[in-house]
């Protein structure tokens, strides 16, 4: 790809996200103004950068990547990650806010008033945002690689550069701007592209074959494999082959392969003739292991696997540490709900955009389904179906609009983790330990990222959403509906659904079963953990009723009645501290 | 001490009264505030409210989303209409939900308001 565009266009994103946050940075004076905005973001600005923030180089890349191999059951991903907002909205997002907690270790000690529950919400806390943001330094890893042939790490490093300097420097405030205006950047850089897009293939007679399963190459392609990789052919493939296959060397001879599994070692060229059917294909590199779906085809893919995705993402939302913490910055409870119906209306738009990629990758760029850069499909698809300056320009616009998905992600993730890291693991509060924390929230994942390397972005993502589903979505909503919650039982719940949620994703990227149902069963644990950790929550919390914490009558009042109503209370705790 | 009238003259204050004090008493809005049983009997019904209709809007969720996933493996030759409603239609039904509930929740609260502050 040409990066003679592309490159100033990420330079230009990121020295933007500098200065709309230094901007920030003028405004952002006092510690609350550091923290949460001093609270007074309209629901307008606050669902763009809410939207701004969670929507991910998973959403902006991975998305269409999964689409182009795995077909149209991959579009739940995006279902869940609007549906969980809903969830969110239904049960959690006007209490939350008015609990008047910032970070989840918040609401843990003001509903239980428990610090040991609350140093584990922390941990948890810790725990998702650190999984949530290893895929997102690697994307931006790959961006650059793919954009400029840059080593692996450079953009991981980039990206955590400019976002631990903004965060370190503005705080919330500046956050919010630069949130807000990432949002219509991404929005942008998706939709305008995908609109040249469309016209280009209905210039190509608006063939429809992308809807059919399995993909299919529309003209003679070769294609190089890069890593060594298994193709499992369920029915018999006619191909010329340089390298070698199955053990055997071959210098552009035509191969008929029978069904079943066939091993191509690195550096062999393929050339598939028009109108073969795209094989599956298992790569033989370490990342298999990391990835549950990546490689499987549909048949291999238990309906279990689909429920199992469904249940992470609508519940695990909840539970996002950058998610909660913006609740805080609206104003009231009332706004706290407007403010989720505008977000979903906002990111409901933007995932519209990614299935176009996904299906006009399957008719223009199937063979990135060999090559293991499913995830450049979004990338690369302006070159390929306009070509010319104008590609390279659209081609900029969305790896700028990458970018812009890496440190809006990113920045809220590292705000958040930063947050607990300074009220409960550093001594004292304060701006400058908040920095401190910035630089800690920051450094672990990106030694990961270098360390680990080759994570499928939107796997790992849906890792971390099992996770927070099977720990978070118990305690919010059992602790702001329930009064016979106690602190035993929210840590017992926490410990066991989100323990073996942790587990199990920990045995899946270890790679330990082989296919079958205890594969799945680790590999999509949302299913089992949810249930489990709810049930372990109630159940301690019944077996131990004398815990319940003396205020909770008070405490749900708080968290339920408008705010009209409680002002007097308030005015009285402000008078009285 | 110097005996003059205009010193001694002292301004007594005290929280503003608004009605009889008597008649503010059985307001439930104070039942609240002081946490009294029939405080929490009040809580607990608006909470019961608001919970039914975080319910509601659940079950239309789980009954519009549910039963997708078995439809789509019961016909594997459709895959346009897995395209279509995945990659486009259920994104408005979501936001009309949102939308839904957003309302019934205020109204809740707005009534509730209504009968504590007894007007």
């Amino acid at each position: 790809m040409n990066s003679s565009y592309a490159v100033p266009a990420v330079a230009l994103v990121v020295v933007a996200t500098v200065l709309v946050g230094a901007f920030g940075l003028r405004v952002s004076r006092t510690t609350s103004d550091f923290y949460v905005a001093s609270r007074t973001v309209g629901p307008r600005l606050n669902a763009a950068a809410i939207s701004g923030e969670y929507l991910s180089a998973a959403s902006f890349l991975g998305i269409a990547g999964l689409v182009l191999v795995q077909g149209p059951d991959m579009l739940w991903y995006p279902v869940g990650y609007t549906a969980g907002y809903l969830v969110l909205l239904l049960f959690v997002a006007a209490p939350l806010r008015r609990s008047g907690a910032y970070t989840l270790p918040d609401f843990a000690e003001a509903r239980l008033a428990s610090q040991a529950v609350r140093r584990l919400a922390g941990a948890f806390v810790v725990g998702v945002g650190w999984l949530y943001l290893l895929p997102q330094l690697q994307g931006a890893g790959l961006t650059l690689t793919v954009l400029t042939d840059a080593p692996d790490w450079l953009g991981g490093v980039i990206v955590a550069a400019v976002v631990t300097a903004t965060v370190a420097a503005g705080g919330m405030r500046s956050i919010t701007f630069v949130q807000a205006f990432q949002y219509w950047l991404k929005l942008t850089a998706l939709l305008v592209p995908a609109l040249f897009l469309i016209l280009a293939w209905q210039a190509d007679g608006a063939p429809s074959r992308a809807f059919d399963e399995p993909a299919a190459f529309r003209e003679q392609r070769t294609v190089r494999v890069e890593d060594g990789l298994t193709l499992r052919l369920d029915r018999p493939l006619t191909v010329e082959a340089h390298g070698t296959v199955d053990g055997r060397r071959h210098a552009g001879t035509r191969l008929h392969l029978p069904a079943g599994p066939h091993r191509i070692a690195a550096g062999t060229r393929l050339t598939f003739a028009a109108g073969t059917s795209v094989p599956a294909a298992t790569a033989h590199g370490a990342d298999d292991a990391l990835s549950p779906s990546r490689a499987e085809s549909r048949t291999e893919r238990p309906l279990y696997a689909t429920y199992g995705l469904i249940v992470a993402t609508f519940l695990g939302t909840m539970g996002l540490p950058h998610v909660v913490v913006r609740f805080y910055t609206s104003p009231h409870g009332v706004a706290a709900r407007r403010t989720t119906v505008a977000v979903l209306a906002l990111i409901g738009a933007f995932y519209l955009l990614p299935p176009v990629y996904g299906a006009l990758g399957r008719l223009y760029a199937p063979e990135l389904t060999l090559t293991g850069d499913a995830d450049a499909a979004v990338l690369l698809l302006p070159g390929r179906m306009i070509g010319g300056v104008g590609g390279d320009l659209l081609g900029a616009l969305v790896a700028g609009g990458a970018f812009a998905a890496f440190l809006s992600t990113v920045s809220g993730l590292t705000m958040a983790v930063a947050g607990v890291l300074t009220q409960d693991v550093l001594p004292t509060r304060g701006v400058r330990h908040f920095r401190l924390g910035t630089v800690l929230a920051m450094a672990v994942p990106l030694a990961a990222s270098v360390l680990v390397g080759g994570l499928p972005v939107a796997d790992a993502v849906g890792l971390a959403f099992a996770v927070s589903a099977s720990s978070f979505c118990p305690l919010l909503v059992l602790g702001i509906w329930w009064r016979r919650l106690t602190p035993p039982g929210a840590a017992a719940g926490m410990l066991v659904g989100g323990g073996s949620a942790l587990l199990a994703v920990a045995a899946t990227m270890a790679g330990s079963p082989g296919p079958g149902a205890p594969h799945a069963l680790l590999a999509w644990p949302a299913l089992w953990s949810v249930p489990l950790g709810f049930l372990t929550m109630v159940l301690v919390s019944l077996a131990t009723p004398g815990r319940v914490p003396a205020g909770t009558a008070a405490i749900l009042a708080r968290f339920h009645l408008p705010e009209e109503l409680h002002t007097q209370d308030l005015s009285r705790e402000a008078a009285a501290s | 001490m110097p005996q003059d009238p205009a010193e001694r003259r002292v301004t007594v204050t005290g929280p503003p009264r608004r009605g009889p004090r008597p008649r503010a008493y059985y307001r439930p809005r104070t039942e609240i505030d002081e946490q009294t049983t029939l405080g929490h009997t009040y809580v607990r019904s608006l909470m019961r409210t608001q919970l039914r209709a975080a319910l509601t809007g659940f079950a239309v969720l789980a009954l519009l989303i549910g039963p997708l996933p078995l439809l789509f493996a019961a016909l594997p030759g459709a895959r346009r209409l897995e395209w279509a409603v995945l990659g486009f239609a259920l994104y408005a039904p979501l936001v009309v939900l949102a939308r839904w509930y957003v309302r019934r929740a205020e109204r809740n609260e707005r009534d509730f308001v209504r009968l504590v502050e007894d007007r």
